[in-house]
């Protein structure tokens, strides 16, 4: 814990953006461990991925574009400090009255969660309680979910997606030809792992239900090897294998399929997202939901994070040129 | 299927937001978002009945009843506010096209209304749910699309206050999200109607007096009560027309909806105004808010700053009417909560006619108006009337009542500044029509047409709303006084 | 003294939501302000979590012979909000960028100084 204090001030301090999304990424990656070492495995697993993967790889690519020094007039520290330590001071008299760190008998750990540790085993038959209580009893907020990483898709795109004018292709052609001579060894490599990469996210994506894991994460990895395989052989090769209209689909086929199981729910007689009433055997029904729930998410997920990346890649040659002018 | 309503008001929008990727027309498109608001609008409509004869639906998400599960908690003043959500979207819809076609480029409208319809679901959601981590949930889907609408207005400046509004919104979101971490620890649960059983008896915990401080700074800085409202003004300015005449219509109004469903229903009258210094607080940031706000916005020189200084300063009004804490305080603010709607509905869309005629909506561009646009304008003074709080308008409705709740509570200085505060409102709404009757147009400019007819019925729909609630007060009194009641616990 | 050691955690967790905030706050750089969000919002995560650690339990994964587990819904409810804080950072990201492009500087005064001009 004491690390992350550590790298949080070193955020603060410093001025070289890049070194402080570097540290952010570290950071996102300690929070992730400290995850594991208090049982929320679903979560590290969740937080590696995004703190230190998907969320980094952005504002690489962000200061990338906006350049990476930080100047430092005309700060306003003292409103700042007032405010955080009024903050500051509020949380830390909350916790005086606090159950203690790790306290089974709090109430939070007594009141709702018995029946989830208890029963969801029997209602739902998955063993990971996580997946159940997310897909499940609290499916609802997933769906929440993503629908939020779907609109932040939409308004990347909105925000970033060219109007008309088409950059000229072939000059970026040639950057990445340059890219490619150097990187020889590092691209059959890598064109090696992206199966393995893409099958890995498969394999969480279906053992959500015993393991952590789950279609968002799978989301992620899946996306996370396109995303290399656009890296590593230019933006215009991976646009050309990815058809843009096709993710933005593929994203809302994504969103639907969750939605759809809902109404398909509603019509056999439950209320949306009861998947008791998807198959003869309760059980069964809940597995089924879950199943294609999560494929949902996962379907989403990916093409969301793949839209992102290729909408803020494809700004970078064009803000350049905006710095040359 | 009657007894999905409640879900499907918010599912409606919800799903056919991503089908409009698939229809790839911005005609088209836009044809069916119309469709869906005006369907989420008629199902509002008939919660609101039921829920008026029959007291609270509740609706289990997903079969598991809560506190397990999420559940949708429909009462009156839920069905009330996506009424006044759903009625508003929808009349703003039918502007929508003529107006985006010249604010957003071809290619990025689709985008638009699918954002358009996420922020309508995100809203709705907050004021249907009856759990506090989904309140959270819809509360970002509405903000982030908020955001991402704000930024697409043509202006530069949309950018850096949509900016400015994302750090501000996410810290208030995350003030939220601390706030509810800390109920969960004390009680355990996620429930609303759970948590006002629960909450009583860890009441006075230093840990729950936090958690409502955090909920209420939070939920301030989503309201834009002064002194947090610095985002809102830019962001209301530069906003496409469209987008703008949605959000003054409603997005705040969610934010006092959530300030009343958490004081009320969660926390509880007593301990919301006993603990804390709650209700002197807000009477008096009430009352700065309406007259630090109401002088900016006598100062600018940007119309859409006008009216969106003077919406901080009406959220001022709401707060002092909560903050009275009787059924009469409370259902004067309930009614302003409608009658704002109509007014700044119908002020944000005259303005968006002028934006689309003009291309601006500086006051220096007004000048001459008043012939030229005829019925824009007259559009602009019924509203700014209505605003002023002139009798036979829905503006008078609602101060009258919040002056008599004020008095009733003995708070004579209170409803004397509220008096007062319509003085500034005189001020700035007149600086509009004397621009736009009493100064000639700038000579050498070519003079403007009337807006055309896709802007000129929404307006006056919402105009005639604006006279015919003013003189026929008898439904949205009913519903806010019933709605006011449930929620102080008196059985009508 | 139990007290403190109980409540460690918690004030660790204070102070980088703390840090987080005062970034947001205090910096002139929209990028960074961003990176501070998610330090502050990371920090409310690890707060979550914290609450459901149940002393001796384990991952609420359901094995035979294990009786004590953690707590399942905070997992669940930080999953959400951790793909909830990924889509306001990329919003957030994609808003500096075109704040780049239109502005040229990712310096809040820089830009205050350009809007005052036009106003």
């Amino acid at each position: 814990m004491a690390f992350l204090v550590c790298v949080a001030i070193a955020i603060v301090r410093l001025k070289d953006l890049f070194a402080v999304a570097m540290l952010a990424g570290i950071y996102g990656l300690l929070s992730a461990s400290l995850f594991v070492s208090m049982d929320a495995v679903d979560v590290a697993f969740t937080e590696a991925s995004v703190g230190a993967g998907i969320s980094t790889l952005l504002m690489l690519t962000t200061i990338a574009m906006t350049g990476r020094s930080e100047k430092t007039s005309g700060h306003k520290p003292l409103l700042a400090l007032t405010v955080v330590c009024v903050t500051g001071a509020l949380l830390i008299y909350a916790t005086l009255d606090m159950p203690s760190y790790g306290d089974v008998n709090s109430a939070a750990n007594l009141h709702v969660v018995q029946r989830y540790l208890n029963d969801s085993f029997m209602e739902i038959g998955v063993e990971n309680i996580v997946t159940s209580v997310l897909a499940s009893y609290r499916g609802f907020d997933t769906f929440g979910e993503v629908v939020v990483i779907f609109t932040a898709g939409i308004g990347v795109l909105a925000l970033l997606s060219f109007s008309r004018r088409e950059k000229d292709d072939s000059e970026i052609d040639s950057i990445n030809e340059s890219m490619h001579e150097e990187h020889l060894v590092v691209r059959i490599v890598s064109k090696i792992l992206i199966p393995f990469i893409l099958l890995f996210a498969l394999y969480v994506q279906f053992h959500g239900d015993f393991g952590p894991g789950g279609g968002f994460q799978a989301g992620v990895i899946f996306a996370a090897a396109i995303i290399l395989y656009a890296m590593l052989f230019g933006m215009s090769v991976a646009r050309r294998v990815i058809n843009q209209s096709f993710v933005q689909l593929f994203a809302a086929v994504g969103v639907l399929l969750y939605g759809g199981v809902g109404v398909v729910s509603m019509l056999s007689g439950g209320n949306f997202l009861d998947y008791n009433v998807l198959a003869a055997d309760p059980v069964a029904g809940q597995h089924l939901g879950i199943l294609l729930i999560e494929l949902g998410v996962g379907i989403a997920v990916a093409m969301v994070v793949i839209i992102i990346f290729f909408n803020f890649a494809s700004r970078i040659g064009f803000s350049s040129e905006g710095d040359k002018l | 299927m009657l007894t999905h309503l409640p879900a499907l008001q918010v599912l409606i929008p919800l799903m056919a937001a991503p089908l409009c990727l698939f229809l790839r027309r911005p005609h088209l498109v836009w044809m069916f978002t119309l469709i869906v608001s005006g369907l989420a609008f008629l199902i509002s409509v008939a919660l609101l009945q039921q829920v008026m004869v029959s007291g609270p639906i509740i609706y289990e998400m997903g079969g598991w009843s809560g506190p397990w599960g999420i559940e949708y908690r429909i009462d009156r003043l839920s069905a009330f506010l996506s009424l006044i959500i759903t009625a508003m979207s929808t009349v703003v819809l039918i502007a929508a096209q003529t107006s985006i076609d010249k604010e957003i480029p071809k290619n990025r409208q689709i985008y638009f209304y699918i954002l358009f319809l996420f922020a309508l679901t995100g809203l709705l959601g907050i004021v249907s749910t009856g759990d506090v981590f989904n309140v959270f949930v819809f509360l970002e889907i509405s903000s982030l699309s908020t955001y991402a609408l704000i930024a697409l207005g043509k202006d530069r400046r949309a950018l850096w206050a949509a900016y400015q509004y994302l750090i501000m919104g996410t810290i208030g979101a995350t003030f939220i999200l601390i706030s509810i971490g800390l109920m969960y620890q004390m009680t355990g649960t996620l429930n609303m109607a759970d948590l006002a059983v629960l909450l009583p008896e860890v009441a006075q915990t230093r840990t729950i007096f936090a958690a409502f401080a955090f909920f209420v700074v939070g939920v301030c800085l989503k309201l834009a009560l002064f002194p947090l409202h610095l985002w809102l003004p830019n962001a209301y300015a530069y906003a496409p027309s469209i987008v703008t005449a949605f959000l003054a219509a409603t997005a705040t109004k969610v934010a006092v909806y959530l300030l009343i469903r958490f004081t009320y229903s969660i926390f509880g009258i007593s301990f919301s105004f006993t603990t804390l210094p709650l209700q002197t607080l807000f009477v008096v940031l009430g009352l700065v808010g309406v007259f630090v706000a109401s002088t900016a916005a006598v100062y600018q020189k940007n119309v859409k700053h006008v009216f969106a200084y003077s919406s901080v300063a009406q959220v001022g009004y709401m707060i002092v009417g909560f903050s009275i804490g009787t059924t009469a305080g409370l259902m004067a603010t309930l009614l302003h909560l409608f009658n704002h709607a109509l007014m700044k509905g119908a002020l944000f869309l005259a303005l968006g006619a002028v934006m689309y005629r003009i291309g601006s909506v500086q006051l220096s561009s007004f000048n001459g108006l008043g012939r030229q646009m005829p019925f824009t304008m007259a559009a602009i003074v019924a509203g700014g009337l209505s605003l002023i709080g002139v009798p036979l308008t829905v503006g008078f409705v609602s101060k009258w009542y919040l002056v008599m709740a004020s008095i009733e509570n003995g708070w004579w200085p209170v409803a004397v500044l509220i008096l007062l505060g319509s003085l500034f409102a005189i001020v700035y709404v007149w600086r509009i029509i004397e621009a736009a009757y009493f100064k000639d147009p700038v000579a050498g400019k070519e003079p403007a047409k009337e807006a055309p007819l896709a802007f000129l019925i929404p307006i006056w729909l919402l105009v005639g709303a604006n006279i015919y609630f003013g003189i026929d007060t008898r439904l949205s009194i009913q519903v806010a006084q019933a709605a006011a009641h449930s929620l102080l616990g008196i059985s009508p | 003294m139990t007290t403190v050691l109980g409540l460690y955690n918690y004030w660790i967790v204070v102070v980088l939501m703390m840090i987080g905030l005062y970034i947001v706050i205090a910096n002139g750089n929209l990028v960074k302000k961003i990176i501070g969000l998610n330090i502050f919002q990371t920090s409310v995560f690890i707060f979550y979590i914290s609450l459901g650690k149940v002393d001796g339990g384990t991952a609420p994964i359901l094995v035979e012979g294990v009786e004590l587990y953690s707590n399942p819904l905070t997992h669940v409810l930080i999953l959400t909000a951790i793909v909830v804080s990924l889509a306001t950072t990329a919003l957030g990201l994609a808003i500096v960028v075109r704040i780049k492009e239109a502005y040229g500087s990712i310096e809040e005064e820089e830009i205050q100084i350009k809007d005052n001009k036009e106003c």
